[in-house]
């Protein structure tokens, strides 16, 4: 920092003791404010595993169907709304992430500095604001009063929440690819089709994946667009396309008002089941991230 | 997709590429495809405000201006949306008071104080913040975190009882699910967003203009207000308003703690509600116009965020380019 460096010449003394104080009142601050969002999610992340951990089970996980409120814990099990969340937010992510890396693909490579690649962007972004409970309207007005709730619905649902996403990150990736590796193809007589194919996008994979995945973990924790589209349900439903689903977000939410200890004890041990999903989800984000990315910023 | 047709090299007649005469059908159909999906952006957007605002068009037409009412009683058929407004706006605005203190200091933390080995882990447990589900945050935070603010808020308010303007703040009734519990879970909410956009933003601070704030003696606080918030200030505006889009929108976390009270009181400790959390808890058993008044809340809700959204991406756009450009 600051400090004299010896040169005699000149006054290089440490600053005058307010200044300093001011300074380290400051640093403290900064640290302190960290302190303030580490310990709540401590205490968030304790709470669930501790409460969590004693509702889990084997049983619990693949068991069904849920039991109405008022039964102990230990009856039943999650196992629809594991399924409904795995299948539901699979099927959105079959949807989104190729459209996704599609639309980054003509931004980046494709639209460059035109007026629709700079809009397309924009509203990108700013479509990534909009409230998951419109995009969950949304999807009620334009399916669901059509084609009735189905895993399908809050899947679209889900997939709308990810697509911008999707866009943006793996957009941040293509442009970190040299332009040398697309000129070099292009000299060799390739395509744009297919030097966008096997070598931009094989370069930005793991930035995508990881983008992805990410996205896809946001998207599996999601409530208020699974309300209005998969209408919860207490039993299994294996066919994602129609027929009311349940999922294990809507679950909690459903149980988290419940005066009933078993109602309580169930939403502790979805919302651990919930969080281990997203956790795995985003270790295996970061492992793609610092094993397989050859450029980054 | 007309842009894409006039990309086309090929496409007239002037020779210009004598190497290549047409591209092949597979490069053209995979342009018009990537061009597709960028373009499925603002298709979903649009039918998102058409969609809704047909759903909810009879809610309009019947109630005109008196949507704003405080009036919102599905039995006699009225259904003014003014405390719903309310509780959003109020809650959104504890948690921006809250969240952006706080973000602002992680993100110079991150940026000017700890050394960048340090700063990767930080940076993951932030991170972790955002991944918590919000439907967790309101588990938790009317099983826990609620009842044992109860007791502060209890003891807060007989503290303050009688003094004016504290005491209708901060005074009795009380309530552990309440405008400032929401408003407190949305702070945790929107602090990892406004922290990385922040970060981003006073990262592109050049390094001469920290460097000579330092020679000229400068302490790292005097370093950072004079040279890092002037070349920030107008980012940090928009990731601000980009939060506070955030807070308004949130719905479950906040269906759970917010008390479902709809009420306009000075109270920030009493039972509140908020425009999501009304479309979450009263949907399932809404028809009619009922259910066309609660679509009318989300078009609202949309008209709101997207605006706020378009004028902070705007904000943050045009200050990092100019940050580029200098």
């Amino acid at each position: 920092m600051t400090a004299a460096t010896g040169q005699p010449a000149v006054d290089l003394r440490e600053p005058a003791g307010w200044r300093r104080v001011k300074n380290q009142v400051a640093t403290t601050a900064m640290w302190v404010a960290f302190a303030a969002v580490l310990v709540p999610l401590g205490f968030v992340l304790y709470t669930v595993i501790s409460k969590g951990a004693s509702a889990i089970s084997w049983t619990f996980l693949t068991g069904g169907p849920i039991p109405p409120n008022v039964l102990p814990a230990g009856t039943g099990g999650m196992g629809p709304a594991v399924i409904g969340t795995l299948e539901i937010t699979g099927l959105a992510a079959v949807m989104a992430v190729p459209l996704g890396i599609l639309g980054a693909i003509y931004v980046n490579e494709y639209g460059g500095n035109r007026l629709l690649a700079r809009v397309v962007r924009f509203m990108a972004d700013v479509m990534t604001g909009v409230p998951s409970i419109v995009m969950g309207l949304f999807i009620f007005s334009i399916w669901v009063l059509h084609f009735g709730y189905s895993g399908l619905a809050g899947a679209f649902a889900l997939g709308c929440l990810m697509l911008p996403v999707v866009i943006r990150s793996t957009e941040e990736m293509l442009k970190l690819v040299p332009n040398a590796l697309r000129e070099g193809s292009y000299a060799l007589g390739a395509t744009k089709a297919r030097v966008t194919l096997t070598v931009v996008l094989p370069a930005a994979i793991a930035g995508t994946v990881s983008g992805s995945l990410l996205a896809i973990a946001r998207a599996a924790g999601e409530t208020a667009p699974l309300l209005f589209t998969i209408l919860t349900v207490t039993s299994t439903n294996a066919n994602v396309f129609s027929g009311a689903n349940t999922a294990l977000s809507a679950q909690i939410f459903a149980n988290a008002t419940q005066p009933y200890l078993g109602a309580q004890s169930r939403a502790w041990g979805a919302a651990l089941t919930l969080i281990a999903i997203a956790f795995i989800l985003l270790i295996v984000a970061r492992f793609v991230t610092a094993r397989f990315t050859r450029f980054s910023s | 997709m007309s842009a894409v047709a006039q990309a086309d090299p090929a496409a007239p007649a002037g020779s210009a590429h004598p190497l290549s005469h047409r591209r092949p059908l597979g490069d053209r159909l995979f342009a018009i495809l990537a061009a597709a999906a960028g373009v499925l952006v603002l298709v979903i957007l649009a039918l998102i405000a058409a969609s809704t605002s047909q759903q909810a068009s009879s809610w309009f037409s019947t109630e005109g201006w008196s949507v704003f009412s405080v009036d919102w009683n599905p039995g006699t058929n009225s259904f003014g949306a003014m405390s719903y407004v309310y509780g959003t706006v109020i809650t959104a605005a504890i948690a921006i008071i809250l969240a952006v203190p706080v973000s602002l200091a992680i993100a110079l933390l991150l940026t000017e104080v700890v050394p960048r080995r340090w700063a990767q882990p930080i940076v993951y447990v932030i991170d972790l913040l955002a991944v918590v589900p919000s439907v967790v945050w309101g588990l938790w935070g009317i099983l826990v975190f609620a009842p044992w603010l109860q007791h502060i808020y209890a003891s807060i308010a007989s503290g303050l009882t009688g003094i004016p303007v504290l005491d209708s703040l901060f005074g009795a009734p009380v309530s552990g699910a309440s405008f400032f519990t929401a408003g407190i879970i949305l702070a945790f909410m929107i602090t990892p967003i406004v922290t990385s956009l922040s970060r981003e933003v006073i990262a592109t601070v050049p390094a001469i203009d920290k460097e000579g704030a330092y020679a000229l003696g400068a302490t790292r606080w005097e370093m950072i207000t004079g040279a890092v918030w002037p070349h920030s200030q107008g980012g940090i505006v928009g990731a601000v308003m980009l939060g506070l889009g955030r807070a308004m929108g949130e719905t479950i976390a906040v269906a759970l703690v917010i008390g479902a009270s709809p009420v306009i009181t000075s109270h920030l400790f009493a039972a509140g509600y908020s425009m999501p959390a009304v479309i979450a808890n009263q949907f399932g058993e809404a028809s009619g116009e009922f259910r066309s008044a609660l679509i009318g809340l989300g078009v609202l809700l949309f008209v709101i965020t997207i605006a706020i959204n378009l004028v902070a991406r705007g904000v943050v756009e045009r200050s990092s380019r100019r940050k580029r450009g200098a």
